[in-house]
């Protein structure tokens, strides 16, 4: 079975508690271990503001997933966040070799927190770096 | 005369002019992010279009990957898709 490495970015709906995130994201993570797929990596960035509204909602908790997982499979998971009206956006990239490359690389190079507050600061601090290579 | 006066008007902008370069050609950079809204900012105007390559010197191949990328984080609302005073 051909497999690719993907990476989806979702968004849930503000209105949502901290609890009922959570159960919605490991019900999508079930998803994915539970079809053949191989989870690679998971981030949650909270509660974020959104640059413009969507479904009349400023803010919404956004979640990432990277993982390995066969062509047709995808087909059923954008279909379960078509269906799920807890997910405001849904975007899923197919990554070459490059885009597997640096988010290794990004994973390695700082230690991410899951904690808003600490995001922030490694945010901040990646900016720095970047500014002094380019 | 009218030849001169051309030749000249051609020639001093260049030398006026920095060079510009493709700062990921540059930096041997692979891969742009679109999740990094704060780094793709740099290549957008404060109405939030997407800059020419005349003016970041990007090369093509490279500004192909930058508007893609921009566009996706335009879907997952990392960057507006139409802006008032962004910078």
């Amino acid at each position: 079975m051909n497999t690719n490495h993907y990476e989806t970015v979702i968004i849930l709906t503000p209105v949502l508690s901290e609890q009922q995130m959570k159960d919605a994201v490991a019900g999508f993570r079930e998803l994915i271990t539970g079809n053949g797929g191989e989870l690679v990596h998971e981030e949650n960035w909270g509660l974020t503001k959104l640059a413009y509204p969507i479904q009349k909602k400023g803010t919404g908790f956004y979640h990432l997933f990277e993982f390995k997982a066969s062509p047709e499979f995808i087909k059923s998971f954008e279909l379960a966040f078509r269906r799920d009206e807890r997910v405001l956006r849904y975007l899923t990239v197919k990554l070459d070799r490059w885009g597997v490359d640096f988010n290794h690389r990004k994973r390695n190079g700082e230690l991410r927190t899951v904690t808003p507050q600490g995001e922030k600061v490694i945010v901040k601090k990646k900016i720095i770096i970047e500014e002094a290579v380019l | 005369m009218s030849k001169d006066s051309n030749f000249i008007f051609n020639q001093t902008p260049q030398v006026l002019q920095k060079k510009k370069y493709c700062r990921f050609k540059k930096h041997g950079i692979k891969y742009i992010d679109f999740k990094d809204g704060e780094f793709l900012l740099k290549f957008i105007n404060e109405q939030g279009k997407i800059l020419p390559r005349r003016i970041t010197g990007t090369s093509l191949k490279y500004q192909r990957k930058i508007s893609i990328a921009i566009k996706r984080a335009r879907h997952i609302a990392l960057l507006p898709f139409v802006a008032d005073g962004l910078k």
